[in-house]
């Protein structure tokens, strides 16, 4: 009996790399995202470092070096090729983090691994679709990569533009081909999560286990649905941005071509009409997993649930009305600031929203300071200082001498690089023991936290402080007034790198260890569908549905 | 009296940053060594940013200060140890209205003043009695002032060899990466209209230390203005990535008198070195008296 339900299960359970590649399984398929963005995120990060590295100090140190070395330049033409070098490192970091990074963490893999279970489903919607959401990217990231290799520029390599790639700069500024193939890369990744977009919203709309409302569905659910509607909705604008900038560089369109009836400008409001929607789209998963881990830690149910799920449609739907609020600078009238200065400003309401119900979540809990829960409570913290400064940003009159300055960088990557990834580090500590059924060492886990922690708020606090002083952003060198911070700045990324390292080793030391963690370490605060599976999860999950009171 | 120091490496020392600190008293018009705040402004519109900027801390320093000190409640409090017991509630209408309705009023009184400054930034006092075009070049910038005879020169960052040949060998006052060899000159108390455009991919004009920045858009003509109400020189950077030299086309206003002004600009029509050769004569002459008068 008990062998006939064995061989039951092993009929439909592919091995070996046919399991990998061909897979059909939400669970492997999110194990491969989470590989694939810890991959991506250590590139992403290795860049950034050589970033800090030049700017330690005045001058060009560190990249007519790497110019030499890569590209093999010599004398006036590798400090030339250095500099051009910095501009290809910082887009690449970007389009990294965003695209091969956060992306791919918290919906390809944190999503399509915990909605399924969370919601009493056995898979997602379109099995095979969410296969080739996965291995779309690959090929992505191996373009961007090459892009990097191939000229742009005359004398320069990789693309200049930063991430944002605005033309002139990315069309006649750069007719090498590096920058096709970024474009390229954007497309397919860009394509990737459309698939994954409409994979979770038909999963979620029709596989929802009997009783779950959408009321009653956990808020990690509620995240990963509203940021698949955002792709859904913004990801087709970028894809047709690029393409004009693809026939614009091409086959001799003229879209943004001024002197041949185009508008740069366009192009910029094609972008942020896709990139504001999408920085809610990094943050939204997490704000999901923000809200399940405090309730567990704190041994209470979220305060006010319906207000922050309706918070985040709130923040989702006001997302797609405040582009603008990157363009400032760029020549808008008067009342077209105006309106983007009220809509944007209304986004701080909903989120003041989040952040004290987390808080009240907490008041009154009996609180354990696991692991997760410490990268949750630095989350909140640090993404209250990226709030504040936004807040700053959206007045136009204030942003009109703090726009491209470091206090923009500093800004988003509080929200961002503080924020999305300590939320992405909160998630990995809590569901590490679910998806692995080992657990990792607390004190490797709570180390990685505290060095991380004071190395990222030493590489970006002091940039809010350069920013005003008006240190302008993407630049190689910077006049030596700016020298102290940047020096501070540079060191913080050293010991946030350490940090990367500290983490890597905890992920090695729990596998080697096999301390099995059990169906639910973390307790009775644990009270979504996942904690009630064993540790992995069966291949196949609620072959028999659970039912929801 | 400016003191910056010539070698980054030199800051290394913990030492020197406590100088530096001191040093810091005097505000500049150009940035400054471990500067945490804005430059010091040389225009009223500056001063009316510095002012909403230093408003608006009023309230995102308190809400920072109030979530961490009730972080901090809920560690002490309510840890597992301290609180063993957990409440279970998970409702609060009336804690949830305060909270939302709380930052509509906090957003309203940022709101109000953010408006007046933003309008201000687009209605000049006066109209402009000077206007100049700037025009963005991949990495210099062509300056063309709209007189009745009109002239442009081109401004670019000042090469350390030329330095003694342009007379520019003090690093306090024409820092690396800042200094230009053709300053954009412009007569104090003045409301100067700027025109801006670029001819290759987008640049910025900013200059911090007047609270402008707008961008240079090939195919467009942004407009923008100041009103400089102090004799000197200020710098600013292009605030656009514009490719492998972004870092190197700083943006230069030589703030001068209007007697000074109306002689550069007639030599300036014909012959700009001339001109600038002499203004800065005359600049270093009064300089030189008005040190020994002190």
């Amino acid at each position: 009996m008990a062998e006939a339900a064995a061989h039951d299960h092993d009929d439909h359970r592919p091995h070996g790399w046919v399991r990998w590649v061909y897979s059909t399984n939400h669970k492997d398929i999110g194990t491969l995202y989470l590989i694939f963005a810890i991959m991506a995120g250590i590139i992403g990060g290795a860049l950034s470092v050589a970033i800090r590295m030049e700017l330690q100090e005045p001058g060009i140190q560190i990249f007519s070096g790497l110019a030499q070395m890569v590209y093999g330049m010599q004398g006036d033409a590798a400090i030339d090729g250095g500099k051009s070098m910095y501009n290809a490192f910082g887009a690449a970091h970007g389009l990294i983090m965003i695209f091969f990074m956060v992306m791919p963490a918290l919906i390809g893999g944190f999503a399509n691994w915990m909605v399924p279970i969370m919601i009493g489903a056995p898979d997602m919607a379109f099995p095979r679709m969410n296969n080739i959401s996965f291995w779309l990217l690959p090929p992505a990231f191996i373009l961007l990569l090459s892009s990097m290799f191939v000229p742009s520029a005359p004398g320069a390599f990789g693309v200049g533009g930063g991430w944002t790639i605005y033309p002139p700069l990315s069309t006649s500024g750069q007719p090498g081909p590096a920058m096709d193939l970024a474009i390229l890369s954007i497309h397919i990744a860009g394509a990737s999560s459309i698939l994954g977009a409409i994979n979770f919203i038909t999963t979620i709309f029709n596989m929802r286990a009997p009783g779950m409302t959408l009321h009653k569905m956990p808020l990690f659910a509620w995240a990963v649905l509203i940021t698949a509607f955002l792709l859904l909705l913004s990801l087709p604008v970028l894809a047709g941005g690029i393409t004009m900038l693809l026939t614009d560089r091409n086959f001799g369109t003229a879209f943004f071509v001024p002197d041949q009836g185009g508008d740069p400008l366009l192009f910029q409001h094609l972008f942020w009409f896709f990139g504001h929607p999408e920085v809610y789209i990094l943050i939204l998963p997490g704000f999901g997993i923000i809200s399940h881990i405090v309730s567990t830690f704190s041994k209470k149910p979220v305060f006010g649930y319906l207000g922050m799920a309706y918070a985040m449609v709130a923040i989702g739907a006001v997302g797609f009305i405040v582009w603008a609020h990157h363009m400032y600078t760029t020549g808008l009238s008067l009342d077209t600031q105006r309106y983007f200065v009220f809509a944007t400003m209304v986004i701080a309401v909903p989120t003041g929203v989040k952040i004290f119900s987390w808080i009240a979540t907490m008041w009154g809990g009996s609180i354990s300071f696991k692991p997760p829960m410490l990268w949750a409570l630095g989350f909140i913290f640090l993404f209250t200082i990226g709030g504040v400064t936004g807040v700053q940003l959206a007045n136009a009159g204030l942003d009109r001498s703090l726009h491209d300055t470091y206090f923009v960088i500093a800004h988003f990557h509080y929200v961002l690089s503080l924020g999305a990834v300590f939320a992405i580090f909160a998630g990995w500590y809590y569901w590490f023991p679910k998806m692995t059924g080992y657990m990792y060492s607390p004190v490797i886990a709570n180390t990685h936290f505290w060095v991380t922690f004071v190395g990222v708020n030493l590489i970006f606090f002091p940039q809010h402080f350069l920013g005003l002083a008006g240190m302008p952003r993407r630049t190689v060198d910077y006049p030596d007034a700016f020298a102290g911070w940047n020096m501070i700045s540079s060191y913080g990324s050293y010991i946030a790198a350490v940090g990367v390292a500290i983490f890597l080793y905890g992920v090695f030391e729990a596998f080697q260890k096999k301390r099995v963690a059990g169906a639910n370490p973390w307790g009775e605060g644990a009270t979504t569908l996942e904690w009630q599976l064993p540790s992995p999860p069966p291949f196949h999950q609620w072959e028999q549905l659970p039912k929801i009171k | 009296m400016r003191k910056f120091l010539a070698s980054a490496k030199f800051l290394a020392g913990t030492a020197a940053s406590a100088v530096l600190f001191s040093g810091a008293a005097a505000r500049a018009d150009q940035p400054r060594e471990w500067e945490v705040s804005f430059q010091a402004p040389a225009t009223d519109m500056m001063r009316q940013i510095e002012r909403f900027g230093n408003y608006t801390m009023w309230f995102i320093v308190p809400i920072t200060v109030l979530v961490l000190v009730l972080l901090l409640v809920c560690i002490v409090k309510f840890r597992a140890s301290a609180n063993p017991v957990p409440s279970k509630t998970s409702h609060n209408t009336l804690i949830e209205v305060i909270w939302t309705v709380g930052p509509v009023i906090v957003l309203l009184l940022i709101a109000i003043p953010s408006f007046q400054l933003l309008t201000a930034q687009y209605t000049p006092p006066e109209e402009a009695k000077l206007t100049v075009k700037a025009t963005g070049n991949q990495w210099n910038w062509d300056y063309e002032y709209q007189v009745d005879k009109t002239f442009s020169f081109n401004s670019a960052v000042l090469q350390d060899g030329d330095r003694a040949k342009a007379g520019k060998e003090d690093r306090a006052l024409y820092p690396r990466l800042l200094a230009v060899d053709n300053e954009l000159v412009v007569p104090v108390n003045t409301t100067t209209r700027v025109l801006i455009t670029a001819t290759d991919v987008i640049h910025s004009f900013a200059v911090p230390s007047f609270g402008i920045k707008m961008d240079a858009v090939p195919g467009r003509t942004n407009e923008t203005w100041f009103k400089a109400e102090k004799e000197g020189l200020y710098y600013g950077q292009c605030s656009q990535l514009c490719g492998k030299d972004h870092a190197f086309m700083p943006i230069a206003v030589r703030v001068v008198s209007d007697a000074q002004f109306k002689t550069w600009l007639e030599t300036a029509k014909t012959d700009v070195p001339a001109a600038n050769k002499a203004l800065m004569a005359e600049i270093d002459g009064t300089n030189k008296v008005a040190a020994a008068g002190n």
